[in-house]
């Protein structure tokens, strides 16, 4: 302290005299970092941790199943150049019966080597121990074991083959293949009715009459091959053993989850932060350059005693770069600290065995450069301007400003505004500039704080659209296999059945040029009410007999428009190619989705009159019976009730999405306090000496509030509309970057956020100016006439 | 009075200086052709009603601000040629400013503001001895606040003559103080001329200012309209306004 310059004391004083200003800003910045370092490390720990997760439990490359076909098939499967490794396996859906559960649920029945590991798709054992062959042992996947409280020792009845019989759960297990626990059929998980057993092979080969044979291969491809070369090998050979078409891991259903969900994320963790940013640098710049400002005789006077240039901005530098400094490492650990908290939450969620957090140092470096670049320009800005002033001005006083009459007072309307609203409205008139940077200032507040409401609006808009104007069905029925019309009428009779909508999803792959993906083509009746092609808009496109209606997204991805041709590869019964015509398209939200009028779906198919399933509309109070009267038809291999589907939704994309909002909600409103009060006790100090005057003339506390008061409201005011419609391009934008093959999300912002936001800023506005009027109240009026800054 | 520290050595020297202010549409003449020496060691008040160009010739020679025309000299410096860092770097080593409003740095102290210009200069006395100069030596921990106009005023001219400048401008030193007050500040002024031998030029409105120094300038509409030898110097302390 003894050698410290007097330069840097005034450095020190000033932001001590400053530190609520000096806080504010620094909190503006750690908001902007913190969210940018949270969501960029979760994403880069995410796609981390899953990379080794794949790499160490060896997940395969391309999938493979079909009917029935012999273990030699691993031999010819592993001659196709490209294939490094081949797993075969038997693969089996049954119905499960377990004890508390109404519905029927569906198991995927899948066998492991009897004493060693399986070569891919690895497994991690959890908790127990892996299964003995001849005693009907298994493991279960975690999420549905979690979900139904199994714990070794715990047992589950299961269909094998027409017979019931007892599984022993010896073991719970994580794997690669199933990190999201889904059925290929169902648009979400649902961990309570799906569930992942592995079992020793001999032990399925006995129960499903399987021996020496296999129904499912996994593969490895060497480094450099081409997978659409070795898929369609794969198909090519595994034609004559009733194969439904292999694929990568693109079309796993997982994987494709994971990846969504990755992508989802990166939408949020790159546009909002990126926004974030933005505001805070912009806010930076505004801050920075009025408080330069205020300086401006100081900074005379200094170069005046012979200081240079250079030593003058170094000064201001200096107390800049104390500010950015504290933002940035305060942003930076708690960007880490959440990042660590939401990549944990992922973790869980995802069951991933293993837990890596990847601190995205680059992000973070990027983020303190913007801040920094955005501060540092801010401040030399106004440091270039006051110190283009002459010197000579730190020898006068302040010159009077120029005021002129505001507009309002052309109009002659002076005469019912008081004294004190005309020097209101003259001082906004007298600087339009600055006065358009505080109100922009105060609508990025309002505006980050709609954006950071929107995605619950979104979620609540999916919720509502998806599953109760388009999905209305109560329950989902999935049949084993294609099936004749009558398999439907049955459902007409059972106790409860109010409607029944059939359907028939034609498994096929889609092709235009070199784009490809496998989807089920939806065939329906024309008058349908339960499930309903709805776009955003609420129009209904009608369905056809001459070609496709697809999902605006599924289009867009294999780039295709109305009236041009796709290929499509049915890849079930007589397994045609034909080209089929897209005849429309419909912006949905959920899924990449080709839909037909059913004739013409089982005229693709080269089939008869042939269902897949149906959707019923049910009396809630036979829901019982009707479950009970399901699980007894073997047909039945999957029923998904709506309810669940809307709870799992929620609880998967919902749960997560909502965290993150939190946090974005969290910063906004740090960001809106932060703005106003800045703004607030910047004017404050502008004019410090002019209501030093008004007091000494013998106005009131009150009267000269209103001064300081009047302007803030009026700057408020105007900023909330400004800003809600700045909301509404924010969200624009991030709703542009959250586009993904699961989902889109819609652009839907419900008045109740603008209301928040509008409130948010008032509060904000009140609190800082409580704070202005506070401080106006202990104006040292004496030293401000004195000549004190 | 002790006359023999002034020298005939000239240590500003200015030729035929103009000074237009170019407001828009307007030209204001600040300064319509000044020639005039200051010689070292000398005390000069400069005269003048408001308006006369008076404040502006100050800065002018304490390379605050350039002329429009002619040339101003200090010693062997040009200061019309000077670039913005040679005239910073000149009012860094060699002028002493003391303002009418005392523009102190409010969240320094005292002993701080006249550090602030000490630190950065080549040859200073202690900022405390400064202070103790004008009659301060008590108050070296306070800050601008908690001081009269006088007492700030007071520092303002420590922080001037901290650094041993060679020349001491002031521009209406005394001009928001009482007559008392005032004789305070002046009598300051004066002792640092006398002890320091520190060329000063002092702007006033006040014609009884004007016998304390050794030569008078009048200024009248941006020209030196008389220069006048003071017979007797009267000290600051029999002053009275
Ligand atoms: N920055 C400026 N811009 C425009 N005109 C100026 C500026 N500074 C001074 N002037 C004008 O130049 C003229 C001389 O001003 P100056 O300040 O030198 O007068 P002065 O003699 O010091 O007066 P006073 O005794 O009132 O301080 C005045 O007419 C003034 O209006
Ligand atoms: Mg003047």
């Amino acid at each position: 302290m003894v050698t410290m310059r007097a330069i840097h004391r005034k450095l020190l004083r000033n932001l001590w005299a400053m530190k609520g200003q000096s806080i504010a800003i620094a909190l503006v910045i750690a908001s902007g970092v913190a969210m940018s370092v949270m969501s960029l490390s979760t994403l880069r720990s995410l796609q981390a941790t899953r990379e080794t997760y794949y790499q160490r439990f060896r997940f395969a490359e391309v999938f493979a199943s079909f009917k029935r076909g012999p273990l030699s098939l691993q031999q010819r499967v592993e001659d196709i150049p490209g294939v490094a490794g081949v797993e075969p396996r038997i693969v089996k859906s049954v119905n499960l019966i377990v004890a508390g559960l109404r519905e029927p649920a569906v198991g995927h029945l899948i066998s492991i080597p009897d004493h060693q590991p399986p070569r891919l798709n690895q497994l991690y054992l959890r908790r127990g121990r892996m299964p003995e062959a001849g005693r009907l042992e298994v493991v279960v996947g975690e999420s549905f074991a979690n979900a139904h409280g199994f714990q070794p020792g715990a047992t589950v009845d299961a269909i094998l083959n027409g017979r019931l019989r007892t599984l022993r759960i010896v073991g719970i297990v994580l794997s690669p293949e199933y990190i999201v626990e889904m059925n290929a059929a169902d648009m979400l998980p649902d961990f309570k009715r799906f569930g992942v057993f592995w079992m020793p092979v001999t032990e399925m080969e006995a129960a499903f009459d399987m021996d020496g044979a296999c129904n499912d291969l996994s593969l490895t491809l060497m480094h450099g091959a081409l997978e659409a070369d070795v898929i369609r090998q794969v198909d090519n050979l595994l034609a004559d053993w009733g194969g439904i078409g292999s694929f990568g891991r693109v079309d796993q259903m997982s994987h494709r989850f994971i990846t969504d969900e990755i992508s989802q994320l990166r939408a949020m963790g790159l546009v909002t932060p990126i926004i974030f940013m933005s505001v805070a640098a912009f806010l930076l710049n505004i801050v920075m350059t009025r408080l330069i400002d205020m300086q401006r005789e100081q900074i005379a006077a200094l170069k005046a005693f012979g200081y240079h240039n250079g030593e003058v901005a170094s000064h201001y530098l200096g107390f800049v770069s104390i500010i950015v400094t504290a933002g940035v490492v305060v942003g930076t650990g708690l960007g880490i600290w959440m990042g660590q908290g939401l990549t944990q939450m992922y973790t869980r969620f995802f069951h991933f065995p293993i837990f890596q957090f990847d601190m995205d140092w680059v992000t973070a470096g990027l983020t303190t450069l913007v801040c920094a670049v955005a501060a540092m320009a801010g401040t030399i800005g106004s440091l270039w301007s006051a110190s283009r002033l002459p010197p000579a001005e730190a020898m006068r006083p302040k010159s009077p400003g120029e005021y002129r009459p505001s507009f309002i007072e052309k109009f002659g309307l002076q005469r019912w505004l008081p004294q004190t609203w005309r020097m209101i409205l003259r001082q906004i008139r007298r600087r339009p500039l600055k006065t358009a940077f505080s109100i922009f200032g105060i609508a990025m507040a309002a505006g980050v704080v709609v954006l950071g409401n929107y995605a619950s609006d979104a979620l609540d808009f999916i919720v509502d659209f998806q599953f109760r104007q388009v999905q209305r069905q109560d329950l989902w029925i999935n049949l084993a296999e294609p099936s004749a019309t009558d398999a439907i009428h049955d459902f007409h009779h059972m106790k409860g059945v109010v409607t029944v909508e059939p359907f028939r999803a034609l498994p096929v792959r889609v092709h235009s040029g070199p784009r490809s993906r496998r989807l089920s083509i939806l065939g329906m009746a024309p008058d349908r009410k339960i499930f309903r092609v709805m776009a955003q808009s609420g129009d209904e496109p009608p369905l056809r007999n001459d070609g496709l209606v697809l999902s605006a997204k599924l289009a867009e991805l294999l780039k295709v428009k109305i009236g041009e041709y796709v290929t499509v590869d049915v890849l079930e019964g007589k397994r045609p190619t034909v080209q089929v015509r897209v005849m429309g398209t419909v912006d949905d939200l959920s899924g990449t989705n080709a839909f037909a009028l059913q004739p013409f779906v089982n005229r693709l198919a080269e089939e008869g009159p042939l269902v897949s399933g149906a959707w019923l509309s049910v009396d809630s109070k036979h829901l019982d019976e009707l479950y009970a009267e399901l699980k007894a038809t073997p047909r039945v291999v999957g029923v998904t009730a709506n309810a669940a589907s809307i709870q799992s939704f929620l609880d998967t994309v919902g749960e997560n999405q909502l965290r993150m909002q939190g946090f974005v909600i969290g910063f906004a409103i740090v960001i809106a306090a932060g703005v106003v009060y800045n703004t607030a006790l910047i004017s404050l100090s502008e004019r410090d000496r002019e209501l030093a005057t008004m007091r000494v003339l013998g106005f009131t506390r009150a009267e000269i509030s209103v001064v300081l008061l009047g302007e803030l409201a009026i700057l408020t005011l105007i900023a909330i509309p400004v800003g809600l419609v700045m909301g509404y391009g924010m969200a624009w934008l991030s709703s542009r970057s959250i586009h993904t093959d699961l989902f889109r999300i819609p652009l839907v912002i419900y008045p109740s956020t603008y209301a928040r936001a509008a409130i948010v800023v008032l509060i904000a506005a009140v609190i800082s100016g409580a704070i202005v009027r506070r401080r106006l109240d202990r104006l040292d009026l004496f030293a401000v006439l004195k000549g004190q800054d | 009075m002790n006359s023999s520290a002034i020298t005939s050595v000239p240590v500003f020297s200015t030729r035929d200086i103009t000074k237009v202010y170019r407001m828009g549409e307007v030209c204001v003449h600040a300064l319509r052709g000044v020639t005039m020496d200051l010689y070292r060691g000398e005390f000069v008040v400069l005269l003048g009603p408001s308006g006369s160009g008076k404040s502006t010739l100050l800065n002018i020679l304490g390379g605050l601000d350039v002329p429009t025309g002619g040339s101003v000299r200090f010693l062997d410096h040009n200061l019309t040629q000077s670039t913005d860092r040679e005239l910073t770097q000149f009012r860094r080593d060699h002028v002493g400013f003391v303002f009418q409003f005392y523009n102190l740095i409010p969240s320094l102290t005292a002993r701080e503001n006249v550090a602030l210009v000490t630190e950065i200069a080549s040859n200073p006395m202690a900022p405390a001895e400064a202070l103790a100069l004008v009659g301060l030596g008590a108050r070296l921990d306070h800050f601008p606040a908690q001081m009269s106009g006088g007492e700030q005023q007071r520092v303002a001219i420590a922080r001037a003559v901290a650094k041993r400048p060679d020349v001491l401008l002031c521009d209406e030193p005394t001009g928001a103080l009482d007559a008392k007050t005032g004789v305070v500040v002046l009598e300051v002024i004066e002792q640092i001329n006398r002890e320091l031998g520190t060329t000063t030029a002092v702007i006033t409105h006040n014609a009884m200012i004007a016998e304390m120094a050794d030569r008078v300038i009048s200024l009248s509409d941006g020209r030196v309209s008389e220069i006048r030898r003071n017979e007797r110097k009267r000290p600051a302390s029999e002053i009275v306004w």
